[in-house]
């Protein structure tokens, strides 16, 4: 099963290394990380992607929350959550594919944010899966390029996480 | 209030922590620290021989007491030696501070000379790790190592300082209590999950309690021995449990695991409501999970940490708190409810629990010319009247130790049960003796583990430390050559110690007393010699013993505990 994890931390440096650290030593499995400060300069937020069966991440949760630095740990997938991912993709745009990419990133909200004679790059924000569905919808030999960001997520309504 | 250098803070925090024994070697980024240690003398330091030894000794000191252990090493190969130590210590949930000297700021990522990443290197074995970049923040740091390493369940917290920061100025400032936002242990546990667990206590037809080293850390024996009484029921203490329920008394059924008791295991595998307290379910104890799993019963489980509840066995009741005051809540509900088990029931449990203790399952056949390991520890016992802190190496002399010395009372027996390090025996013992002047503080070792630490010979010299080495010298390397026997067909590789040195001339070379006990007669006025003609000294007495000596019962790596290899002397 698919978790997304969101923890609050010190930002304080080492903080991410111990995280990090804990998941290869113990053997848990990361498909993406993001950390950055929160509006209090003081805290990090980190969402980590993971897998695992229900025990495997009671305990990813558990070793977490033993973390002197970790403030708090929710698993966001656990109930109603939005989740997005940023994607930066550089694609090869001469003669008709111009056209066809641009309307490609149209249908999925993209923009463009740099053009050259021979060139795009496509930023798009969505949900993990919907990136993926853009990268399988467009011709393989035109990506030049891929970056993204790893997702990051928020609960819905009510559900907040602060310290 | 007058400025401080680091180097004084440093020093001064300790006194303010009430440390009495710093456990340290000198070098180059910890120069300012030592000569701020020279300047009083409230703190004194025990200069070992090897910095792996100064993080067990101050480890010793910790377990044989209620105390935080304190080691001090210099920057790069000075923290890389000290890491096994603190990793035995953080294996064993023990609390110590483990300051460390860095190479000045400015030179920090450069490979200065003796630089290493301490911080990196020892954060997959800490339970928390410092870098102090500035002066300013050195006294909370220290502080708040203090206090992590000895609150919820305790572990080594690393404090590395840059040596311009021991040398820069500040006022000093020592917080009385530290707040932190992202660390706050709990201590009571939650009262419905207690009542729901002393309800099951009552209502089981075949209880069993099987209590680990969590309840020697939180000073909870006293707690656990008149809950244990109350109820009736049978007790295993694990290796790191050994004393925290007396040894001697009738409910307690020995160690379990892969060498305890047919009793203990037995009980284990079929009772039907299981109380853990303090304990892992290490793969030591419970053999095979899925095995131990597979028997139904219900398991209530009593420990600081979450993370240990339902790690390896799914748990039912699980209980989070500190293990005293957890234990003191159950004993006022049973004695609120004036409740008590069913006496007829727990009879017939009691009675199918005796005919696996008939089987003897510790009985050993003497040789009339080979001295038997086994003996050497009865014997032990008797002279020592059972009062004697023992620590072990690892190994099977560690088992037989564990085995056949009968411990009474908490922090009596100290060794390195989650790593398994080598060569802890010596050191142990130093903390202890230190920490123990008026107790016998005996190590018991083989001729493998002892070369491993050989060095703290002479800091025992040093000194005075009266440690009463016993060397079971079996020539072989004996837990190897036990698994090699009965798993690799025989084929000893690498497990036979050759060019042994005169263990004799060795200790006396080191300012010792040296004894060699060759046959059986000898080890009984042999031990009493050494205990009171030679009580000041340290004796090392090298047993030559048998060298085809198995420790049993055995359960095999990755067995079910009821799977259990007993001795072919039976």
């Amino acid at each position: 099963m698919r978790h997304i994890i969101s923890i609050l931390l010190e930002n304080e440096s080492g903080a991410l290394s111990r995280v990090a650290g804990l998941f290869s030593a113990r053997a848990y499995n990361i498909e993406t990380l993001t950390v950055a400060p929160t509006e209090d300069i003081s805290l990090s937020r980190l969402t980590i992607v993971t897998s695992g069966t229900d025990a495997v991440v009671e305990q990813i949760t558990k070793q977490l929350n033993k973390l002197i630095d970790v403030i708090k740990v929710v698993d966001l997938s656990e109930a109603a959550h939005i989740e997005r991912e940023l994607m930066l993709i550089k694609v090869r745009a001469t003669g008709k594919d111009r056209e066809e990419v641009k309307r490609l990133a149209d249908i999925f909200r993209g923009h463009i944010i740099d053009v050259t004679e021979s060139s795009y790059v496509v930023e798009l924000t969505a949900s993990g899966a919907k990136l993926d569905s853009f990268i399988q919808a467009i011709d393989a030999g035109l990506i030049l390029e891929t970056v993204r960001t790893g997702v990051c997520g928020i609960g819905r309504g009510e559900r907040i996480l602060k310290v | 209030m007058t400025m401080m250098t680091g180097a004084e803070i440093v020093i001064r925090c300790l006194q303010e922590e009430k440390v009495e024994y710093v456990f340290g070697y000198p070098g180059g980024a910890v120069l300012h620290i030592y000569d701020a240690l020279f300047k009083q003398d409230q703190v004194k330091h025990i200069l070992v021989r090897h910095e792996q030894a100064a993080v067990h000794a101050a480890d010793g000191l910790a377990r044989s007491s209620h105390k935080v252990g304190v080691a001090l090493v210099t920057s790069g190969p000075g923290a890389t030696n000290a890491v096994t130590g603190i990793a035995t210590a953080y294996m064993d949930s023990v609390p110590l501070v483990v300051i460390s000297g860095q190479v000045p700021n400015a030179y920090i990522g450069q490979d200065a000379f003796q630089e290493c990443d301490t911080v990196g290197i020892t954060r997959p074995c800490v339970k928390h790790n410092f870098l102090v970049n500035d002066v300013h923040q050195l006294a909370v740091t220290i502080k708040k190592a203090f206090y992590i390493a000895n609150s919820g369940r305790p572990g080594p917290v690393v404090v590395d300082i840059p040596k311009d920061v021991t040398a820069a100025k500040c006022k000093f400032e020592y917080p009385g209590t530290i707040q932190m936002r992202s660390y706050n242990p709990v201590i009571k546990g939650h009262l419905g999950q207690i009542k729901k667990a002393v309800h099951l206590l009552l209502e089981a037809k075949r209880p069993m309690i099987y209590s680990g080293g969590g309840v020697i850390l939180s000073n909870g024996a006293e707690q656990l021995t008149k809950l244990t009484r109350r109820l009736g029921f049978p007790i295993t203490n694990t290796l790191m449990g050994l004393g925290a329920y007396p040894g001697t008394d009738g409910q307690f059924l020995g160690m379990p695991g892969m060498h305890g008791t047919v009793e203990a295991n037995m009980a284990m595998q079929h009772c039907d409501v299981l109380l853990a307290i303090g304990a892992r379910f290490d793969d030591r104890v419970i053999g095979d999970p899925d095995n131990f799993s597979s028997i139904p019963r219900k398991i209530i489980h009593v420990d600081i940490d979450p993370s240990s509840i339902s790690k390896r066995v799914k748990v039912d009741v699980p209980i989070v708190g500190n293990v005293p005051d957890v234990l003191e809540e159950m004993l006022r509900l049973l004695d609120a409810g004036n409740a008590g088990p069913d006496p007829e029931v727990l009879a017939d449990w009691w009675k199918q629990i005796e005919g696996w203790r008939a089987k003897q399952c510790m009985k050993y056949r003497m040789k009339k010319s080979v001295i038997m390991p086994q003996y050497v520890m009865e014997k032990l016992y008797e002279i020592t009247g059972g009062k004697a802190i023992v620590t072990s190496d690892v190994g099977q002399h560690q088992m037989w130790a564990a085995q056949y010395y009968k411990f009474d009372e908490p922090r009596r027996w100290i060794n390195s049960g989650g790593l398994g390090t080598m060569g802890v025996g010596l050191p142990y013992a130093m903390g202890a003796a230190l920490q123990h002047p008026e107790a016998q503080i005996v190590c018991v070792t083989g001729e493998g583990s002892i070369q491993m630490c050989i060095q703290e010979l002479s800091t025992a010299k040093q000194f005075r430390l009266p440690i009463k080495i016993i060397n079971l010298n079996n020539r072989y390397l004996g837990m190897v050559r036990q698994w090699q026997e009965m798993f690799y067909g025989s084929r000893y590789s690498e497990s036979y110690m050759d060019s042994l040195p005169d263990f004799v001339k060795l200790a006396e070379a080191y300012g010792h007393v040296g004894m060699r006990i060759e046959r059986p007669e000898e080890v009984e006025p042999a031990l009493r010699k050494a205990f009171t003609d030679h009580k000041d000294d340290l004796v090392f007495m090298d047993f030559i013993t048998d060298q085809k000596a198995n420790v049993f019962p055995m359960v095999a790596a990755g067995k079910g505990l009821a799977d259990m290899i007993l001795t072919e002397d039976l």
